[in-house]
């Protein structure tokens, strides 16, 4: 299957012995100059780079608090070298946080602290060279930006921040990543990441309509471009054709037509993945947020929903007021934005959805919190939201509900391995190696709980399960939507022969 | 009145401008650089009452580290109290008369520090043992260490085995503090201690021991999880939103 080995699953929470050196080899594609300047950033890398990238660094410690913060604060406790599933997945030592926030704060220390440029062998300093350039390259993007590290850490130091600085500086030398650059620069030519036009976009969605209608009967509209809808429906754009995302969308018109709610996306903000968080820049990802605002505001409509996306998420619920705000054009009644699941679970609560629940009895799931939902975010009115909605929505859907082992969900959530713009092929040993904490805490629950399916609502999520699930035994559709669970048991009003009563929440 | 009186009065006046001011220079750039972004480590608290709540537990508790890690914990947490105790107990060389509540924690002072003691040697212990702590190990972490260890050491030492004249330390540190060097015991035991004492103050705004100030600024902790009740952005970030409009 590949030229590496896929690791032996072990006990949960199990902790490695350290190696060096265990994936230096894997580093992902350096950008084209193509890719580059379409983000404004140089061609190819610079010939002072060094001066360069210094430069940089100064500028982002004066514009990031929590940047500065972290390099001076670490005490090297060891709390969280532990904590990052790539570390545990490979062994490699500089997959630790502490030793990957190191790479930078080593440099950072020679450059602007007394300590570093004076004593540089006492605190661990090091000048910047091209190796220690092509250093950064490899392990800043052996971090999926999950934050996990950032619970468990003292002072709170979250090493999402370190990669999306060391990102940032890779990119202002000229020495940016293929895969995240070159889909940023689909969304400013397309609208999306994928660079589907809307003429293609209108046809899948054409083909979805009557797929529902083969299914159920009714015509369910999957709307683009609509004018005057109530709702703009941001998704990412894997919802348009990837599987299971495409039964999640499908889930979210069920649920829009059944609860009455006019909604449309948009072919000019068709992408609620924003990978300008991923590379560490405000402006592309300014760029990519103010989109949405220019959708919501051409379509008139009064409320934002996202689709299931983990990163999307956080930059919409955490940044899209910063970014692309103030909203004021908008239905105050309904925050801005609003996740697909706050939307289904409130109609739950309402009595609005007509559930046929034993639609799912086949089906044993068990719930991965997507690390940008839970740690960078919120559903709903409470902290913790955002553990509780999904997983409400998913009972009321479905009888056979079963948690993972603690300390592997919620806030210590283990990332699918794929998230922060890893999710690319030249990655993939990595992105496997990566996915083993999450993988063994799934085999627990399959081997004592009977669980027949991961449910994730992550786009990055799902399509990493359906690639690296098949490394360790699982079949490629045991990964779910959590919204394709509601669409197979949602009753549209008008299907089948138990349309006699329309809108009654059924607690079958 | 020695010359060693006067050496260790300049060097208690250097260290101490220097831990002030590097301290607040440090404190003055974290206040101005601004926080562009909400990032929270959620689930975070929806209101400030609660983000004091949050902090006071980092601070007081060590809550994130408990959840880490049961060892550092408990050698991390041990240290720091014992430490906090052995500081408020010094407090009597400073004050005339000595202050009633300080003198109620003299005993418990003393005791702590053993518990400063323990807790670094386990500290330590883990540094050389752990395989992963001792790979983010650099010399200046083994350094930190030698320094604190050999402060208590020192200082319990004097404590339990060789006194030194406490009385003429009192009138030496009471002298400094209105500009009057006065005589100081010349036992090894004590140059050793405030030496020590000397260089904790001057690598203090240099090193990792600004992880004291830097836990107060730390934005994944001090923020209120409210992005979408209250827009939140920096003047730097206002800017590009001016040249756009």
């Amino acid at each position: 299957m590949a030229d590496f080995e896929t690791p032996e699953m072990k006990e949960v929470l199990s902790t490695p012995k350290l190696s060096r050196g265990a994936t230096e080899h894997v580093s992902p594609y350096v950008a084209k100059p193509d890719h580059q300047e379409k983000l404004g950033f140089p061609g190819e890398l610079v010939e002072n780079f060094e001066e360069v990238a210094i430069n940089k660094m100064g500028d982002l410690l004066g514009k990031y608090r929590g940047f500065r913060v972290f390099l001076d604060s670490c005490v090297k406790c060891g709390a969280c070298t532990d904590k990052c599933h790539y570390y545990l997945g490979t062994t490699d030592a500089k997959n630790m946080p502490v030793a990957r926030q190191d790479l930078l704060r080593s440099v950072y220390r020679r450059y602007f602290t007394f300590s570093g440029k004076y004593f540089p062998k006492l605190v661990g300093a090091r000048d910047l060279t091209k190796e220690v350039l092509d250093e950064w390259h490899t392990y800043f993007h052996q971090c999926s930006q999950c934050r996990r590290c950032s619970v468990f850490c003292p002072y709170g130091i979250d090493t999402a921040e370190i990669s999306m600085a060391a990102r940032e500086i890779l990119d202002s030398v000229g020495h940016g990543q293929k895969y995240c650059n070159e889909i940023i620069g689909k969304v400013f030519k397309i609208g999306n990441n994928l660079g589907l036009p809307e003429p293609a976009l209108a046809d899948t969605l054409e083909g979805l309509e009557e797929e529902i209608k083969d299914d159920t009967g009714v015509d369910v509209k999957l709307p683009l471009d609509q004018e005057g809808a109530e709702v703009l429906l941001i998704t990412p754009s894997a919802d348009f054709f990837a599987e299971p995302h495409i039964d999640g969308l499908i889930g979210y018109a069920k649920v829009f037509h059944a609860a009455g709610i006019s909604w449309t996306m948009s072919s000019y903000a068709s992408e609620a993945a924003n990978f300008g968080m991923f590379i560490g820049s405000y402006e592309n990802m300014r760029r990519i947020s103010r989109r949405i605002r220019k959708a919501a505001l051409d379509l008139g409509v009064k409320r934002i929903v996202f689709g299931e996306c983990g990163h999307a998420w956080r930059v919409a619920y955490s940044f899209l007021n910063t970014l692309a705000g103030p909203w004021d054009f908008l239905d105050p009644k309904y925050p801005v934005p609003q996740h697909m699941l706050e939307l289904t679970h409130s109609l739950i609560q309402e009595g609005k959805l007509n559930l046929d629940k034993s639609q799912n009895d086949h089906i044993k799931p068990t719930f991965h919190d997507s690390c940008n939902v839970a740690r960078a975010s919120r559903m709903g009115n409470k902290p913790g939201g955002q553990f509780e909605i999904p997983r409400a929505v998913i009972k009321s859907v479905c009888n056979n509900y079963v948690d993972m082992e603690p300390g592997t969900t919620h806030e210590a959530t283990f990332c699918c391995g794929g998230g922060g713009g890893l999710l690319t092929d030249d990655l993939m040993e990595i992105r496997v190696k990566g996915a083993l904490p999450r993988m063994e805490a799934y085999k627990k629950v399959v081997e004592n709980n009977g669980v027949t399916n991961l449910v994730a609502i992550c786009a990055i999520c799902k399509a990493q399960f359906t690639k690296v699930m098949p490394y360790y035994g699982y079949g490629m559709d045991s990964i779910m939507s959590a919204h394709q669970l509601v669409s197979n048991a949602i009753v549209l009003p008008g299907q089948g022969e138990e349309t006699a009563e329309p809108v009654e929440a059924s607690e079958a | 009145m020695s010359s060693v009186s006067v050496v260790y009065a300049l060097l208690f006046y250097f260290a101490t401008a220097v831990l002030v001011a590097g301290v607040v220079r440090k404190i003055v750039q974290y206040a101005k650089t601004p926080a562009p972004l909400k990032i929270p480590t959620t689930p975070a608290p929806v209101t400030q009452g609660g983000v004091v709540y949050r902090m006071a537990k980092e601070v007081v508790l060590f809550s994130s580290l408990f959840k880490s890690n049961k060892w550092i914990w408990i050698f991390g947490w041990m240290f720091h109290f014992a430490l906090l105790l052995v500081l408020l107990r010094h407090l009597r060389y400073f004050t005339d008369p000595i202050w009633g509540w300080v003198a109620l924690i003299q005993p418990f002072g003393k005791y702590a520090a053993f518990a400063m003691i323990i807790g670094l040697a386990g500290l330590w212990a883990r540094r050389i043992v752990v395989d992963r702590v001792r790979y983010i190990s650099s010399p200046s972490d083994h350094l930190m260490l030698a320094l604190l260890l050999g402060i208590g050491v020192s200082g319990s030492l004097m404590t339990y085995v060789d006194h030194t004249d406490i009385v003429m330390v009192k009138a030496f540190f009471t002298g400094l503090m209105v500009f009057d060097v006065n005589s100081l015991p010349t036992d090894g035991l004590l140059l050793v201690h405030l030496a020590l004492v000397v260089a904790l103050m001057i690598v203090f705004p240099f090193s990792k021991l600004l992880h004291v100030p830097g836990l107060f600024f730390s934005p994944t902790r001090n923020q209120v999880d409210n992005p979408r009740e209250k827009r939140h952005v920096a003047p730097w970030a206002a800017k590009l939103d001016a040249q756009e409009d």
